[in-house]
């Protein structure tokens, strides 16, 4: 046993470590897409460190600043850089507390939109017949309504806040997964390794998850980066709409919702909240370009 | 192409009868007492509540009540709102051309701008110029449009003063909407400065809503064309010497133009999901604005036929764009 385990890992690291420099290779080739990974690394560290860089608490209100410009504009003060709102609170701080929160999303959608969407995307794939038609009629059907309308929808009844918005979220990306999943797992199903597999005695569970879904991760992965920003975005149009995060929390979309009032007299409070949620989206956009070309086999030319 | 389209409408039919479930089912999946929701009376004697519940169905098997509400959306009835008391059907009809013409506006803008964009990209790949385009192509398609809307309210409505910031048409002018398009109406009722005004309030809200559109198109379009830049036939036309406007213009673009034929028409789905942003900052009387409206006054079956009705028009755009499809691309239709 534990010379198999040996011979194993032998075998499997210097594959595993020419493919993760197979791909860095490819990866690093688009400019775009490393400029977006250092921008999303340092939305990671800001996300992280963000109680100690912020120089205020995010729903600390000061009486005496209320509606301040940044600190460059006449009127503005240096310990609010970046001006503040209209009760007061300091627009860095929450900007920076905002980063948990956007990241927060995209990690809880996409995990939970991907696991969803592989199981079932496995199973329709797999056994196919009835089981594969009921499961894609299903998909179509929540694939029919406009995405942000049905998260939308469910908002209104699960009731408004962040965790139903990211459910809802959540649901509504799925589809995506499934989808690909099935595709990528019918084309893998009958090649040889997985009869070599079966006919080793394999059950369908160890095929399906062991087996197959190794080979079918490319399309997947980059799938996950775009249902990363598409979350990212969604919950922040739902916050904008008032059935995302509540206020006070420092959610930027919900940010958004709050300074609509005061667009034509404080440009800040509209300004940078949007362009932390476009940057933090661009960035993760980026990265999912450079992915595809380094994750999917149509485009390298080898 | 008799048994193309029937086998489009042998998925779609399933997908319709599952649409109908989930906003049939919608109701009653929400918290709370469904006959209070629906009659919108909050307090209500046990008779009155029963007498409801007897008149909306609710006594009845659930799937009775499904195929009485089935039969009711396809002879035409989504039911009465809550709030105004009128015929849902009737309001989406008011509103649905303001949506229209926002869309279509939208739409016109990103295929006048976006196909020339990707070609251009296409021809001068690895250019500045294709690395331009490409940028602001990526940056419009991360693009939260609800802020991007603000921006540009703040530029042109604020700072420029060039446009107004809400509605359809100036309050100065007033005339009976004949096709509901203000585009059209405008004209027709012979007023000076109408059209103007319509126009201007068009402005930014197609500008806001083109925008991931536009994106995806010349994203699309040029992949297409790289891709048919590279193939045999291509390279024969040029070597026969044919003028680059011909190579690219006609042989080129002719089949290239496939796959952002179905991208524009995947936009459909995009268009009313941004119509729901785009209307809500421009307070732009559609169906978007119609639904968020309806969410926060709880309106339930408004929201019910309105889920219904939109995924009902996604799908009849989607069929007639596989259909289109299958004219132009004669490979499908096996």
């Amino acid at each position: 046993m534990a010379d198999t385990t040996a011979i194993e890992s032998i075998s499997v690291d210097p594959s595993r470590r020419a493919r993760l420099a197979e791909f860095w290779y490819y990866f690093s080739e688009n400019r775009g897409a490393v400029i977006g990974l250092w921008v999303f690394l340092a939305l990671v560290v800001i996300a992280i460190l963000a109680p100690v860089l912020a120089p205020h608490l995010p729903n600390a209100q000061y009486r005496d600043a209320v509606l301040l410009p940044p600190f460059w504009e006449a009127g503005g003060r240096v310990s609010y850089l970046l001006g503040t709102d209209a009760v007061g609170r300091d627009m860095l701080s929450r900007l920076l507390y905002g980063a948990q929160y956007s990241l927060f999303i995209g990690v809880i959608v996409t995990t939970i939109a991907l696991t969803g969407g592989i199981v079932i995307g496995v199973i329709a794939g797999y056994f196919g017949g009835w089981l594969d038609t009921l499961i894609m009629r299903v998909m179509d059907v929540i694939l029919a309504f406009p995405s942000l309308l049905l998260a939308l929808v469910l908002v209104a009844v699960l009731g408004p806040g962040l965790t139903n918005a990211m459910i809802a979220i959540a649901l509504v990306l799925q589809p995506h997964f499934v989808r690909l999943t099935r595709a990528a797992v019918m084309a893998e199903k009958n090649r040889e390794y997985v009869t070599a597999a079966r006919v080793a005695g394999a059950g369908n569970f160890r095929l399906m998850f062991k087996t197959i879904l190794p080979n079918c991760l490319g399309p997947l992965i980059v799938q996950a980066t775009l249902s990363f920003s598409n979350a990212i975005l969604d919950a922040a149009a739902l916050g904008f709409l008032g059935m995302g995060a509540q206020p006070p929390t420092p959610e930027w979309g919900t940010m958004l919702a709050e300074a609509r009032e005061f667009i034509l007299r404080a440009w800040w409070v509209v300004t940078f909240p949007g362009l932390a949620i476009l940057i933090t989206v661009l960035a993760i956009n980026l990265m999912g370009d450079g992915l595809r070309d380094a994750l999917d086999p149509k485009l390298k030319r080898s | 192409m008799l048994r193309f389209l029937l086998g489009r409408l042998a998925v779609l039919i399933p997908t319709f009868i599952g649409v109908s479930i989930i906003a049939f089912s919608f109701i009653r999946l929400l918290p709370g007492d469904p006959v209070a929701l629906l009659s919108g009376e909050r307090v209500m004697s046990p008779e009155r509540h029963a007498q409801i519940s007897h008149e909306l169905g609710f006594d009845r098997p659930m799937i009775t009540q499904y195929l009485d509400y089935l039969g009711g959306v396809l002879s035409g009835d989504f039911g009465t709102s809550i709030v105004t008391k009128s015929s849902i059907l009737d309001q989406f009809f008011v509103l649905f051309p303001a949506t229209v013409e926002l869309s279509v506006c939208a739409i016109i803008l990103a295929i006048v701008l976006g196909i020339p964009a990707g070609i251009f990209a296409a021809i001068k790949r690895g250019t500045l110029f294709d690395q331009t385009i490409m940028g602001t192509a990526l940056v419009g398609y991360s693009m939260p449009i609800f802020w991007w809307g603000l921006l540009l309210i703040i530029l042109f409505s604020g700072i420029l003063q060039w446009t107004p910031v809400s509605g359809r048409i100036s309050l100065m002018y007033f005339f009976p909407p004949v096709t509901g398009f203000m585009l059209i109406d405008s004209l027709l009722s012979g007023q000076s400065g109408a059209f103007k005004s319509a126009v201007s309030h068009l402005l930014l809200p197609t500008i806001v809503l083109s925008t991931i559109p536009l994106a995806v198109i010349a994203r699309q379009t040029r992949s297409a064309m790289l891709e048919v830049l590279g193939e045999d036939y291509v390279r024969t036309a040029r070597a026969k010497g044919l003028s680059p406007f011909r190579v690219i213009g006609v042989h080129a673009l002719r089949n290239a133009m496939i796959p952002v034929v179905t991208t524009i028409g995947l936009q459909v789905g995009v268009l009313l999901a941004g119509a729901i942003l785009t209307e809500t900052i421009f307070s732009w009387p559609g169906i978007g604005k119609w639904m968020v409206d309806s969410v926060f006054r709880r309106d339930y079956p408004v929201i019910q036929g309105g889920l219904l009705l939109i995924a009902g028009i996604i799908m009849v755009v989607n069929l007639i764009v596989d259909l289109l499809y299958g004219l132009i691309n004669p490979r499908i239709r096996r």
